[in-house]
């Protein structure tokens, strides 16, 4: 019985099916502080509204010149207390880095510091447009170009374009300085090399630039195939992405050899930086011969993402590919003045391929990511790398007795551990792990990612959890691995602790329900 | 005659006409279908090279041309249900149906014991 859902969806868990909290079923469907919530359509009255608006003269003259709305919307009417309660509800639902331990492989979801918040909510940075007259925001510019300059000493690169949005986007970016770079001697090549342990982005980057894709396989030790990848090399081939630590969680060791290749044959080196946080203070990917490569300020330098806030991508360029980077730059002076390269400025944009946002970038992550650089030092950000690789280790050196760890014998991983669901029983699937991890109180691992390993469980730590943290994680990961070694059938049920039980994915992906439909009365 | 790839398509010759689907294997290890991304009648494909996509709740894959040849036909009926890739891979669950430009690429493929012994390989 759950009277507020007009929608027909319900809590599949009464409390009397929940073993936990055996008691009879309540009206409301509420769990105590657990609370049911109906969407706003369901909330909301067409007759009420949060803002006291004044009185409209429907006879008034409009400016619309016959454009005005014809119809009612169809629009709710909500008071702020049940606007502010209806998210506030939802968001005690949800999961995230401030309520527990979220291993999601490949993404590095981190702690992020509260005195980036601290930094970022300064009127100087926070409340300034980027319009404003450059005299009046030389703090800020001095912000952007700080970063810029360490981002470079950090990778060994000598160029860097600030204004990227996300990896994807920094991605396209350097990919789009390649073509520039390769129209620019009007050498038109079409054919980019992605080696399967590379991320998923990355092909897509390439085809979205209108270059054709080209897989190259992998070793059976989880790392790019060296001898297969110089053998597609040819005056075809504009560049290879290579992601490094790759998607197996491991360093791709031959990196300077293929990136000479590359430079042989005539092309350039992307590599994807998502997984930087793996090794920075420790190896500048300049000097693997890179050419290109974006950093995901929200993974390696602890920006919040994955909803909380925007991502932020810059991407540093070699020699060869810097003066193509997109618009603007920021410059300083003989002064000490700092200023904006834009398009006006023929001058000093030379050879740039034109921009890729209206303005600068993530202001609000620039001052979040010099936080966290300048608060942490050389010397800590080279142990924020050692240690995600240390916890990452510690992960996959508990869990190998019991879980299939195709590329354990490999070496150490780095920042992730990759697991295989080689030896369940009963027909049990990573997934069904990854649910009953949700019971444990953990945001489940990333899976079925990456495609080379069959039923992949791929952990990453990151740097920021503790000895005891990880100690609690193994504890219950073990748990439910045995589980589906044994065959346990009751795992196919899990999550039975969620606010919602398993949802059923397939349904949800053949036939979407993405609207809300209003009731027959 | 059926045939089969490496790549887990399956490839049935009547005439001058191949239709062409994924195995049951296939299917398999995909999971629940989700979406089938068919070529456009008229489209040239190569072998080996991308033909199609296929969805599934885990991943997307590519399905790719067994022989080298052109789309005369792709089955409609995957738009409404691709569950039938689940339920009927080998059968109704085809995805297109193409010319065959050179019956000499059928010679490479593997014919129906050889593709079990392959599956049970891996």
């Amino acid at each position: 019985m759950n009277a507020p859902n007009k929608s027909g969806w319900k809590p599949e868990m009464t409390l009397a099916e929940d073993g936990m909290h055996s008691g009879p079923a309540t009206t409301t469907g509420n769990r105590a502080l657990m609370l049911e919530e109906p969407l706003l359509f369901e909330i909301g009255r067409a007759d009420v509204t949060g803002v006291d608006l004044p009185a409209v003269d429907a006879n008034a003259p409009t400016r619309l010149g016959g454009l005005a709305r014809s119809e009612a919307i169809g629009l709710v009417g909500l008071t702020e207390p049940e606007t502010v309660r209806h998210y506030t509800r939802l968001s005690r639902q949800n999961y995230g880095i401030d309520l527990g331990f979220f291993p999601l492989g490949s993404c590095t979801m981190k702690h992020n510091p509260r005195l980036n918040e601290k930094v970022a909510r300064l009127p100087g940075f926070a409340d300034i447009h980027p319009l404003a007259p450059q005299n009046s925001v030389q703090g800020a510019l001095e912000v952007v170009a700080q970063l810029g300059e360490w981002l470079c000493k950090l990778t060994g690169m000598p160029g860097v374009a600030m204004s990227p949005k996300a990896g994807a986007h920094g991605e396209l970016c350097g990919i789009l300085a390649i073509r520039a770079a390769h129209e620019a001697r009007g050498d038109a090549r079409e054919v980019v090399l992605v080696p399967e342990s590379a991320h998923g982005t990355n092909p897509a980057t390439a085809a979205f630039a209108n270059y054709r894709v080209e897989d190259i396989p992998a070793t059976p030790e989880g790392r790019v195939d060296v001898a297969a990848l110089k053998a597609r090399l040819g005056p075809d081939v504009a560049a290879v992405m290579i992601t490094n630590p790759n998607t197996c969680g491991l360093f791709e060791k031959d990196f300077r050899e293929i990136a000479d290749a590359v430079h042989a044959a005539g092309g350039y080196v992307y590599c994807d930086g998502a997984n930087f946080n793996a090794i920075v203070g420790k190896v500048r990917p300049g000097d693997l011969g890179v050419d290109a490569m974006h950093i995901n300020l929200h993974k390696t330098f602890s920006t919040p993402h994955g909803g909380g806030g925007p991502g932020s991508g810059p991407v540093v360029f070699s020699e060869a590919l810097a003066p193509f980077a997109p618009l603007p730059f920021v410059r300083q002076d003989a002064e000490g003045t700092f200023y904006l390269v834009e398009e006006e400025n023929r001058e000093e944009r030379g050879p740039s391929f034109g921009r890729m946002t209206a303005f600068h970038g993530q202001m609000g992550m620039f001052t979040r990511a010099l936080t966290y650089m300048l608060s942490h030092g050389a010397d800590g950000l080279k142990q924020v790398a050692e240690d995600a690789v240390l916890n990452a280790n510690y992960i996959l050196r508990s869990m190998e007795d019991i879980l299939h760890a195709p590329f354990a014998a490999s070496g150490p991983c780095m920042h992730e551990a990759l697991f295989g669901d080689k030896d369940f029983t009963g027909g049990l699937s990573t997934l069904d792990v990854a649910k009953g991890l949700i019971d444990e109180g953990y945001h489940p691992m990333t899976v079925y990612f990456p495609l080379v390993v069959h039923g992949a469980m791929l952990v990453e730590p990151t740097e920021t959890e503790s000895k005891a943290a990880i100690d609690q994680f193994i504890t219950a990961f073990r748990a439910v691995v045995e589980r589906a070694l044994a065959g346990d059938e009751e795992l196919k049920q899990a999550p039975y602790y969620a606010p919602r039980r398993r949802l059923d994915e397939t349904q949800a992906a053949r036939k979407p329900v993405l609207s809300w439909q209003k009731p027959d009365d | 005659m059926r045939y089969f790839t490496d790549e887990h398509e399956w490839i049935d010759v009547a005439g001058d006409v191949a239709t062409v689907g994924i195995t049951d294997y296939a299917q398999g290890q995909l999971g629940d279908i989700v979406f089938v991304e068919l070529p456009a009648v008229g489209t040239t494909v190569e072998k080996g090279k991308d033909a199609a996509v296929v969805e599934s709740v885990k991943a997307a894959s590519d399905v790719y041309a067994p022989i080298d040849g052109e789309v005369t036909e792709t089955n409609g009926a995957l738009e409404d249900d691709p569950a039938l890739v689940n339920t009927a891979p080998e059968g109704e669950g085809w995805f297109f149906k193409m010319t065959i430009a050179d019956a000499g690429q059928l010679e490479g493929l593997m014919d129906e014991a050889a593709y079990k012994d392959f599956v049970a390989s891996l």
